[in-house]
């Protein structure tokens, strides 16, 4: 019995050290939500995906990459070959060199990775007063809170408390650490109009674009938990015959 | 190895190749007939599952190292590249790292049950030091392994832990400089940490070989802690251990399932996403979970060691934390002859049992410790649980070996089992 207090105990401290390594300078509580993607069957809700990406298109891809995503796949979100076609000739790409040597220009192709806004890390900070918009391909992954942080940082604009003071060219946001960006609110009411109809509100669209990264941090998420469940299904009814057999085999001894 | 009389296996083709190489009678004695306590409860199942942990983190780790890339400039992109694009790669990668944690999870359970059942002691103090070379070698590749995807934390890591050999006198700078490759964690770093990662799990493989082969001299402990007597204390370890171990490793492997498909990065740290960047230190370095509690001893010695009433600094805080890392791994492995008790079991050595629980805690509250900032009151609850922790193995453990009363200990494993069933 006391063996397995022990065992027990050993266990929760190994769980209980993921909590704290993930802690890291001033903590900011981040509000929860709801995600079509939370749990162990969690999907990712197509139009969400759409109208995110949209988002993405209209308003981020001014400043932010996306560059471990090709146009290739956006077959994710449902679009069929002819629009993902589409979406890439919007995007005019730099290839070459061609037989005379010469870069040349061309529409994007399904295969092109997304269309870097800048030439260069140089390039961005200098239209950007300084500040380097990260690239957004893992930006849900690396930010404690993931797709909560997301979307907490994109409605958390505001005037900034009489005692704080801000440097110049900085704006207040009560989710981001030091509260200080230099991003501006990229999100206004209406800022993009959604084909589907649905209302364009600030927590509209944020909770669309964070959905829409959430899935470009780990497009195997769906894959994941699928086969996740056979595994799990296989495991369980494996260990339920191997504890019978082991019942079975050791029956004269106990 | 078997070089007595051999018994003909009526296979042709077994006879055929066991004539000439007997593989067969070797793995017949070893694991099929091989005579075996029989009151193992669960523990014993770990070092089994410890194995399957090796072979599975070798094999995951071969296929991606066909897709990796180790160079300074490729080595995240080809991480990322394994987790989109490479046919299950998400699942090799996901198995691989939280491979590590179950490896982790699997021998610190083993080497509890080693110090519980006190199967360190006579006759296996070799087996027991060969278990010590086997995690240090573990905590080695788990190192070079953390640094592979080129991630601020792996760079940053990798910064924190090699700048450590700085401590040493006179000549940790050069050393630092000669592990690098460079004056900073950069491209030969990363070469050399990949050449490594590759090549050390092959030497625990070996080790491991020598590990089991100590065992199978002197055969396993047990609950009790008390010799084999004879035939009637044990059983073939095929098919009563064979199966058991399947049934535990089913039970083990329903938890790393659960991590792989739906905890894939609880035990990670987010900055383990961002590419390494040498300008930008994140905020807080921490290492892995199962690092903590020796990252914790190591930033408990906050303060030099001088000779008394007077300045002279004989150990330097930083050379002393280092030193106080290392030695309690090497307190680990002579730890043999620290216990002088004539009882192995924890079973019957109450006093040890509460001291033994009371160094669990430490460990627990060290590896808690270890994920806090340096500050207090973190600090100085690391320094208390780190005191006990070298009082354990120092003061305490020597001392109960004069003073702890010595049980009356069961006559045989055959007549403790059934008064146990007589129940």
């Amino acid at each position: 019995m006391k063996i397995k207090i022990l065992l027990s105990l050993c266990v929760a401290a190994v769980i209980g050290f993921s909590g704290p390594v993930h802690a890291a300078g001033e903590h900011i509580e981040l509000p929860k939500q709801q995600w079509s993607f939370d749990g162990m069957t969690g999907t990712f809700d197509r139009g969400a995906m759409q109208r995110g990406f949209q988002v993405y298109k209209q308003v981020c891809s001014a400043c932010h990459g996306l560059n471990r995503l090709s146009y290739r796949n956006l077959a994710a979100l449902g679009y069929n070959e002819a629009e993902i076609k589409a979406i890439a000739a919007e995007a005019t790409i730099t290839d070459g060199p061609n037989d005379e040597g010469e870069m040349f220009e061309r529409p994007g192709r399904p295969s092109d990775a997304f269309k870097k806004p800048f030439a260069n890390d140089n390039a961005a900070r200098y239209a950007n007063n300084g500040a380097l918009p990260p690239d957004l391909s893992l930006i849900v992954r690396s930010r404690a809170g993931g797709p909560d942080y997301v979307y907490a940082l994109m409605t958390g604009y505001g005037d900034a408390p009489a005692d704080v003071k801000m440097n110049e060219g900085m704006h207040y946001n009560k989710y981001f650490p030091g509260h200080q960006i230099a991003m501006a609110a990229p999100l206004v009411a209406g800022a993009v109009t959604y084909g589907d109809g649905t209302d364009a509100s600030v927590e509209q669209m944020a909770k669309d674009v964070a959905t829409f990264l959430a899935w470009a941090s780990e497009p195997v998420m769906e894959i994941r938990k699928q086969t996740g469940i056979k595994v799990m299904i296989f495991l369980l009814v494996f260990s339920v015959l191997m504890y019978a057999t082991k019942r079975k085999v050791w029956k004269d001894l106990h | 190895m078997a070089h007595g009389p051999r018994t003909p296996f009526a296979n042709p083709v077994v006879e055929w190749i066991d004539s000439r190489l007997p593989v067969f009678t070797f793995m017949q004695k070893e694991y099929g007939v091989f005579p075996t306590p029989k009151n193992f409860n669960y523990f014993w199942n770990f070092g089994a599952l410890a194995m399957v942990m090796l072979m599975t983190m070798i094999a995951t780790g071969v296929v991606l190292a066909m897709h990796y890339t180790a160079n300074a400039g490729m080595a995240f992109n080809s991480v990322e590249r394994i987790m989109r694009d490479v046919n299950y790669g998400w699942l090799l990668r996901y198995m691989h790292m939280n491979g590590a944690s179950m490896f982790f999870v699997a021998v610190y359970i083993h080497i509890f049950r080693g110090l519980y059942y006190g199967s360190y002691k006579q006759p296996r103090e070799l087996l027991w030091i060969l278990g010590i070379v086997i995690f240090l070698l573990m905590m080695a590749t788990a190192f070079m392994g953390y640094t592979l995807p080129w991630s601020q934390m792996s760079g940053w890591g990798a910064t924190v832990i090699t700048s450590l050999f700085s401590a040493v006198p006179l000549v940790g700078d050069s050393l630092v400089a000669w592990l690098w490759g460079g004056f900073s964690v950069d491209n030969p770093t990363l070469n050399r940490f990949f050449a490594l990662h590759y090549l050390l799990p092959f030497v625990i493989c070996a080790v491991v070989f020598l590990h089991v082969w100590a065992l199978h001299v002197v055969g396993s402990n047990n609950p009790l802690g008390i010799d084999v007597k004879g035939p009637q204390d044990t059983l073939p370890f095929n098919p009563y251990y064979t199966v058991k171990d399947t049934f535990g490793l089913s039970v083990f492997l329903i938890v790393y399932a659960f991590l792989v498909f739906y905890a894939p990065t609880l035990l990670t740290h987010q900055d383990h996403f961002i590419p390494f960047n040498p300008m930008v230190t994140p905020p807080h370095i921490v290492p892995e979970w199962y690092f903590l509690p020796f990252y914790a001893i190591l930033r408990a010695v906050t303060f030099d060691i001088t000779i008394p009433f007077t300045h002279i600094i004989l150990v330097e805080a930083k050379l002393g934390g280092v030193l106080a890392m290392f030695g309690a791994i090497v307190l680990l492995a002579v730890l043999p002859w620290l216990d002088t008790h004539p009882v192995r079991s924890a079973r019957f050595r109450p006093w040890f049992r509460i001291a033994l629980i009371g160094l669990v805690v430490a460990l627990c509250v060290l590896g808690y410790v270890g994920a806090k900032p340096a500050e207090q009151p973190w600090v100085m609850v690391g320094q208390a649980a780190a005191l006990y922790y070298f009082a354990f193995f120092l003061v305490i453990v020597p001392w109960l070996s004069k003073k702890e009363p010595v049980a009356k200990l069961p006559n045989s494993i055959h007549e403790a089992v059934l008064a146990e069933k007589g129940k």
